[in-house]
């Protein structure tokens, strides 16, 4: 793939926002007491596994952790089609009455948020629901905005942001990726973390027989 | 998964099987949450149409099609309508007017669902027909045991008892196989089909070619007769017993149900020759006192209850799946 | 395409040019002209000279040339429906897919309602059949009253209307002291007795071949040893009675063997085989791509035949007997059913194949394959079924019936079952394409059917 990628969060990058968010969480919320950090699959998960780690880390306490797939309450599954890349979701507890903090990688429309909204509930009434987010890239088309924020990021619509994570990818960075006009990318083919129009949608492009790229 | 209906397990590959696998895994994760409804089928109408009576099996559709906020219509249609086979033409018509999304469909008669997803856009889901298959019926089994045991590699699965007539034998056999397990067929030899064991090497061959598909090996992915049940247990993995229908024995199938329950009753003897943590299964409903023994059937060893509540999951999981549009008609 | 009538009044001569003329009976394949006149074969040959027949005043004349020209084709077994089931067959739709088929004569089963088990019921068939005018019908009567397999039907008053054999077509004649009576009785006026042999209390509930296919589909099977337990009981009656059997639609290698052994002590059997049998297997059943277009989805029901589609062992021993001479010829067992008896429940749909438009085409596919050579598959569908029930024609010596086909044995066809001239539109082979094309039929000297 022909793409130019500008660097906006090195390793050190990241980690300093995820501090940063760590202590907000504990600040805003006066502790760790009933908080449940519930990460949104897939790169939300290790993310909201860090926070938890931090908060031990200054407060001693450990913050249970859920993991979410919202595939199952997308608003697109009707003009897109179900997804075959459904995972299992987690909760480590009851969320009735506990103060759910959502953890993803990047808030771009806020239809994820939207659905994760939907999924959280379907485990019972929290007191709370805030969500945290690495990067906010703007170009909202719901009324949802983050709680926490580690990067600011305005951009383009036809750019996208990858965010990376140790677990996932290898390393830790976020970029901003270019796509050159000129270049023909292989569908279905993409550079590991990059967020493509949907958030955590995998690539759904039809193949066509002949095309450049093919493999 | 690309394909538009699910007919029989033949045509999976171990890949697909997986892929049920794991979408059934969050599927059951949903069903354990306070509010079992996920919205992903929002907007789409189920027809489950059932040409031959059975609660268990239409109920557990309807469960995991509301489960998925989908609208669940129930057809009913008695035999005697279905004697004459036009009906089959006309409720086809009849559905694809009405605009089912899916349509899940049980009939007495083997192959009633191919005629029927042939002339419909709708995407059909095989709840049973005839002798020939019960592939969600495999799907929860197969699911039940990877849940309990992990890979099916090298496990030896027993099917006990009357395999002739047997639509969830026929259909386990596909399911467990392509996992790579050894199934034995077990049973009188008037019940079990003859060249059953020729016929899963064909199909097989039929529908892969001659290379083997990925992740099964060949040797272990064979069908063997035996008509000895207690030779049968040795080693085992999964014991799993059949219900015997007693209308059989007036065909001279087997001369009674006595001698039929000592031959081929699942006791607590027979289950103690199998491995340690075999699994004691059966599609249900059962008849306690013949084909299985109620200290069996109830025992630590049955995953019998789990199998019904796997159902939901994985027939969740196969409605969500097949609801993908993807449009790729299985050949 | 232009139906004639054969019962028209007068006949102008017409003569064959040019053709492949095939006569196995006077083991004739030469280049040569045909000259048919007055309702009869008159002259076969290529005249003094050796530069062909000279065509009487008036005679209509036929470019024959690339063509094959054979004896007009003859069906031992066809169900024509009429009386009865007309909405599948009539004496009149049959006759004429007969004639696009190449076949002239045709003998019908008595399977319709009423059975044809009276003198009535036989002249009503024979007198509908002049009045259509297209191929020759000779009726078969039934073995028993209502084909129930009890009481013998009045085999001597059927013979004298024009019952060429005896047969309870459709069911077997289970009960072998019915079975043993019927072959004694038939002695009175040297007809055979035709048996479809299936021994239902194996069968039972069968709608094709019991083996690995049908465990696969969960389909019930129909054993061969159905077929066979008859034929071997069935062969002990004949040789016990004397009298001529004729077992119809042999299926299996079992049947053949059984066959063999049989003549060889010298039993009066004669056999026949269809075109189904000898081409088609069980593995149609599951599901079978003809070409990239056409196929045949599983469980269609237009596989569904009795006695049922067995394995290739069985076709390739059906081939072997048919060249050897056990089995003595091809019979299509044409058998029209209407749309929606077929589209339905394999299990609940009906038996049997509409085959007289496509028996040539099948048979000489067995011939392109070098299985049997073009005189063979000829006689298999003349001399050899006429000596059988000792019919008219089936040959072209002079003063034979002027029966003809003509037909163009590369020319490559796709069934298409619209195209049928049989209201049955029941054929697996829908949509394949079959090498071999009748172009013309004479029946009595008059073209019957032109392509």
């Amino acid at each position: 793939m022909v793409a130019a990628e500008r660097p906006i969060l090195d390793a050190d990058g990241v980690r300093r926002a995820l501090t940063r968010i760590a202590h907000e969480i504990l600040e805003r919320h006066q502790g760790a007491e009933g908080l449940l950090l519930a990460g949104l699959r897939r790169r939300g998960v290790p993310l909201a596994e860090r926070l938890a780690a931090l908060i031990q880390q200054f407060e001693g306490v450990a913050v249970p952790v859920g993991e979410l797939d919202v595939t199952m309450f997308r608003d697109d599954l009707q003009t897109r089609g179900t997804r075959s890349s459904l995972q299992r979701s987690s909760m480590p507890q009851d969320v009735t009455e506990a103060r759910v903090v959502l953890v993803d990688d990047v808030l771009y429309t806020g239809r994820t948020v939207r659905a994760a909204l939907e999924a959280i509930l379907s485990y019972g009434r929290p007191q709370q629901i805030q969500l945290a987010v690495l990067v906010d890239r703007g170009h909202r088309e719901l009324p949802i905005r983050a709680d926490y924020v580690g990067k600011n990021l305005p951009t383009a619509q036809g750019e996208q942001v990858a965010v990376r994570v140790q677990e996932i990818d290898g390393r830790d960075e976020v970029v901003l990726v270019h796509q050159e006009p000129a270049s023909v990318q292989a569908p279905g083919v993409q550079a590991p973390g990059v967020q493509t129009q949907e958030a955590h949608s995998r690539g759904t492009h039809s193949r066509v027989a002949g095309q450049p790229g093919e493999p | 998964m690309r394909r538009k209906d699910v007919l029989d397990l033949d045509d999976f590959s171990a890949e697909e099987l997986h892929e049920v696998m794991e979408t059934a895994e969050a599927m059951r994760e949903v069903l354990s949450r306070p509010i079992k409804r996920v919205p992903p089928l929002r907007g789409k109408t189920i027809v489950n149409c059932f040409y031959e009576a059975s609660t268990r099996t239409r109920v557990s559709f309807e469960l995991a099609g509301k489960n998925l906020s989908a609208d669940v219509v129930n057809v009913g249609a008695s035999g005697s309508s279905v004697e004459k086979g036009e009906s089959l033409v006309d409720t086809t018509r009849t559905l694809q007017a009405l605009g089912a999304d899916m349509v899940v469909m049980r009939h007495p008669h083997a192959g009633a669902p191919y005629l029927v997803a042939r002339e419909l856009s709708a995407a059909v889901i095989n709840a049973g027909d005839g002798w020939h298959a019960h592939p969600t019926q495999a799907l929860l089994d197969l699911f039940t045991v990877r849940d309990r045991l992990g890979s099916l590699e090298g496990r030896k699965v027993v099917i006990i008892g009357d395999v002739l007539h047997s639509r969830v034998a026929r259909s386990n056999i596909w399911a467990f196989t392509t996992m790579g397990a050894q199934v034995v067929l077990c049973g009188p030899p008037t019940l079990i089909p003859a060249g059953i064991e020729t016929a899963v090497a064909e199909g097989r061959r039929r529908r892969w070619g001659d290379g083997i598909q990925s992740g099964v090996q060949k040797e272990h992915a064979a069908v063997k007769v035996q008509y000895d049940l207690d030779k049968a247990c040795q080693d085992a993995d999964v014991l799993m017993a059949l219900r015997i229908q007693k209308e059989r024995q007036a065909g001279a199938l087997f001369p009674s149900l006595r001698e039929y329950s000592r031959l081929y009753g699942l006791t607590q003897e027979r289950v103690a020759r199998a491995k340690f943590g075999a699994l004691v299964m059966h599609p249900g409903p059962m008849n306690e006192g013949i084909e299985i023994m109620p200290e069996v059937a109830y025992g630590a060893q049955s995953v019998i209850e789990e199998q019904v509540t796997n159902g939901v999951a994985v027939r969740m999981a196969l409605l969500y799946l097949l609801a993908g549009g993807h449009g790729g008609r299985a050949v | 395409m232009v139906i004639g009538s054969a019962s028209s009044g007068h006949r102008a001569p017409l003569l064959i040019r040019g053709g492949r003329v095939i006569d196995p009976a006077n083991g004739l394949d030469a280049v040569a002209d045909v000259l048919l006149r007055d309702g009869l074969v008159g002259e076969v040959g290529r005249g003094p000279d050796g530069r062909g027949l000279t065509a009487p005043q008036g005679a209509r004349t036929i470019d024959a040339a690339g063509l094959v020209v054979t004896p007009g084709l003859v069906d031992l077994h066809t169900h024509l429906r009429e009386p009865g089931f007309e909405d599948k067959e009539t004496i009149r739709s049959g006759t004429l897919a007969a004639v696009a088929g190449g076949f002239t004569s045709v003998c019908c089963m008595p399977n319709t309602e009423p059975t044809l088990d009276t003198a009535a019921a036989i002249q009503f068939v024979q007198r509908t059949a002049r009045a259509a005018g297209v191929a020759r019908v000779y009726p078969i009567g039934a073995i028993t009253r209502g084909r129930k397999g009890r009481e013998l039907a009045e085999l001597a008053e059927l013979a004298e209307a024009g019952a060429v054999a005896f047969s309870d077509d459709g069911d077997c004649v289970m009960d072998g002291a019915v079975m043993r009576h019927a072959l004694e009785y038939s002695l009175i006026v040297r007809r055979a007795v035709v048996q479809h042999a299936e021994d239902t209390s194996l069968s039972a509930g069968g709608v094709m071949n019991e083996g690995p296919v049908a465990a696969r589909l969960g389909l019930p099977g129909w054993p061969r040893q159905a077929e066979e337990v008859i034929v071997a009981r069935d062969l002990q009656l004949a040789e016990l009675t004397g009298a001529h059997l004729h077992v119809a639609h042999a299926s299996t290698a079992g049947t053949v063997d059984l066959l063999r052994q049989a003549r060889g002590r010298g039993v009066y059997v004669t056999a026949e085989v269809t075109p189904h049998h000898l081409t088609l297997t069980e593995d149609l059943v599951a599901g079978h791509w003809w070409s990239a277009t056409a196929s045949l989805p599983p469980y269609d029901a237009r596989t569904k035949v009795n006695p049922p589609l067995r394995t290739g062992d069985d076709t390739a021993a059906l081939v072997a007997g048919l060249k050897e001479g056990v089995l003595d010829c091809v019979a299509t067992d044409h058998a029209p059913h209407t749309a929606t008896d077929k589209r339905c429940e394999y299990a609940v749909a009906a038996f049997g194949i509409a085959n007289l438009e496509t028996t040539l085409g099948s048979v000489l596919s067995l011939v392109h394959e070098g299985k049997l050579d073009l005189v063979e598959a000829v006689a298999t569908m003349t001399c050899r079924p006429a000596a059988v029930f000792n019919l008219p024609g089936g040959t072209l010596s002079p003063g034979a019936p002027a029966d003809v086909t003509l037909f163009d044995p590369e020319r490559e066809w796709n069934v298409d079952p619209h195209h049928f001239h049989s209201k049955g539109k029941n054929t697996p082979l829908a949509g394949h394409f079959l090498r071999g094309q009748v172009l013309f039929t004479v029946t009595g000297g008059e073209v019957a059917f032109e392509r």
